[in-house]
């Protein structure tokens, strides 16, 4: 079973500048005195999601959309775990897959066979469980003998090419995706888009936030749409 | 004199830090004691099941240490080994000159320098390089979530690492100089073990500050500095004479001599075993109360 249910979840962000985020400016306060209240209230804060409340179930594919700077990402990094909302609460039942960023842990120095261990182990999974799946990842990249040089030596495509390869090994039962993923020249992206499907099959829940209304129509089944850190609709398209 | 003023400015000024920090979580709940409820469970209870989920995370931390190892040593031909060659290029030259200085038996003065640096080194690392732990690793925090201890041990088990390749010195200069054996030398896994202990503590806790105010690190790193020269590293708490407690209200000084007493005078400095036990206890709590308090702020301070 999968669900999230977000209860009034507030995400505000201080913003420090050289003012408040050094030591200095709390030393001298205390020289001047009295008046760190008013200075805790003169802090800059952006409010990035606004009391937002929903319950996400079983089946639900949910497009988040709005203008840039409208909370999309700071929503997604809230339901993958990365931010806790400074206020509300937010509960998630079942396995998380974030895919938020491909490429994170990968070390370019390090070959691409190592990479697949790298990466597993970010995502969670134990040594054991990564040396079923490798074989596969490999396969699937097409990156023959390639996989055992270092990354730098790729060129961007085949860099993707793994990064998504291993990204989309796992089976999850939430999967939260920025932007729609695709990699590749044109004959693997066509390979990419079936096996990414076919993972979003698997999963229970997917949300993905993007710009693209097709995009969104073609695999969301519910809208949740973000304006100024407000949601102001949640429902079907 | 000196006293009266300075000390209503210390607190005046630990008031002030402590509600800049304060300042730093918006809501200003108070989380201790009443606990703020993310799903129902208050901040000690999460931030708990951070340590302890981080510590099971076996095949997370251990490789990203290594990695960090690895990443820096990368194609070249002797790797880790280089921290080796170096430290021991530094004692060669240093040894000798020292003890020559402070007209003690090369014999004597070098395995005590030898190990005393080697030590020095990896408590050095430590505290260094607990100011980044959590800044090191922003790009992780802000993309997924894993247990903010794995971040500490990953540090931690990079500088012990580090700490095995500069042993390698300390081994030889016992085979050139073969310390008395005794059961002493069994305390000093144990002192290497409570070391790292320790580390963990002072990575959550120097961890959350240098996230939050970033000139903590600059100072960290100079107050290091000035550290190596007062600390009895180079030169023996003996030679202060009279003046003992430097040495003594010196925390470092008994985390050095927990792993050099058993080696250079085959005895066990029990007093020194006592300070590194209350530090123990009273860094975990203190850094724990601190992660607690503002592990939830970490992702947006990073």
């Amino acid at each position: 079973m999968a669900r999230i249910s977000a209860k009034d979840i507030v995400v505000d962000f201080p913003i420090y500048g050289a003012k408040s985020r050094s030591l200095k400016n709390a030393v001298l306060h205390t020289a001047t005195g009295g008046r760190l209240a008013t200075d805790a209230n003169e802090r800059v804060i952006i409010r990035a999601l606004n009391g937002l409340s929903f319950e996400f179930k079983d089946g639900d594919r949910i497009g988040i959309v709005g203008h840039n700077g409208s909370g999309k990402s700071t929503l997604l990094r809230v339901l993958v775990g990365a931010y806790e909302p400074v206020r509300g609460s937010i509960k998630t039942v079942g396995r998380v897959a974030s895919m938020l960023s491909l490429t994170l842990g990968i070390d370019v120095e390090a070959t691409g066979y190592e990479n697949i261990f790298l990466r597993g182990a970010i995502m969670g999974l134990k040594r054991k469980e990564i040396e079923t799946i490798v074989d596969e990842i490999c396969e699937f990249s097409g990156l023959g003998d390639y996989i055992h040089m270092p990354m730098r030596t790729y060129s961007s495509g085949m860099y993707m090419r793994l990064a998504f390869a291993i990204s989309t090994s796992v089976a999850a039962d939430i999967v939260v995706m920025d932007e729609w993923l695709s990699a590749g020249d044109h004959a693997f992206a066509e390979k990419a888009q079936s096996r990414l499907s076919n993972l979003i099959e698997q999963a229970k829940m997917l949300v993905l936030a993007s710009h693209d209304e097709n995009l969104i129509r073609a695999n969301c089944n519910k809208i949740l749409q973000l304006d100024h850190g407000d949601m102001v609709r949640f429902g079907a398209p | 004199m000196g006293k009266t003023v300075t000390q209503p400015v210390m607190i005046k000024w630990l008031a002030s830090l402590e509600q800049q920090i304060h300042a730093g979580f918006s809501t200003g709940f108070p989380l201790i004691g009443r606990g703020v409820h993310i799903g129902n469970r208050n901040q000690l209870a999460l931030a708990a099941k951070d340590f302890r989920d981080g510590i099971v995370s076996i095949h997370v931390w251990p490789m990203l240490g290594w990695l960090e190892i690895k990443q820096r040593y990368r194609r070249s031909f002797l790797g880790p080994f280089w921290l080796t060659i170096s430290t021991g290029a530094l004692l060669g030259g240093m040894g000798p000159l020292y003890g020559r200085l402070f007209g003690l038996d090369i014999s004597t003065y070098f395995p005590f320098l030898a190990i005393g640096f080697v030590v020095w080194l990896f408590l050095a690392g430590i505290i260094t390089d607990a100011c980044v732990a959590f800044i090191a690793a922003e790009g992780y925090i802000k993309q997924m979530k894993l247990p903010f201890t794995v971040y500490v041990l990953r540090m931690v088990w990079r500088n012990l690492i580090i700490f095995a390749h500069n042993a390698v010195i300390v081994v030889l200069v016992m085979l050139f100089w073969p310390p008395a054996l005794s059961w002493h030398l069994l305390l000093i896994p144990p002192a290497v073990l409570f070391i790292a202990l320790n580390g963990i503590w002072v990575g959550l806790g120097l961890g959350v500050l240098c996230a939050r105010f970033r000139d903590i690190p600059q100072i960290v790193g100079s107050l290091v500095q000035v550290a190596f020269f007062l600390t009895p590293v180079m030169w023996q708490a003996g030679m202060l004479g009279r003046n003992q407690w430097a040495a003594q209200w010196n925390p470092i000084y008994h985390f050095l001599e927990v792993v050099r007493s058993p080696l250079l005078t085959a005895t066990t400095n029990w007093n020194s075993w006592a300070a590194v036990l209350g530090i123990t206890a009273i860094g975990y709590t203190a850094a724990f109360l601190l992660f607690a308090r503002f592990r939830a702020r970490i992702a947006y301070w990073v």
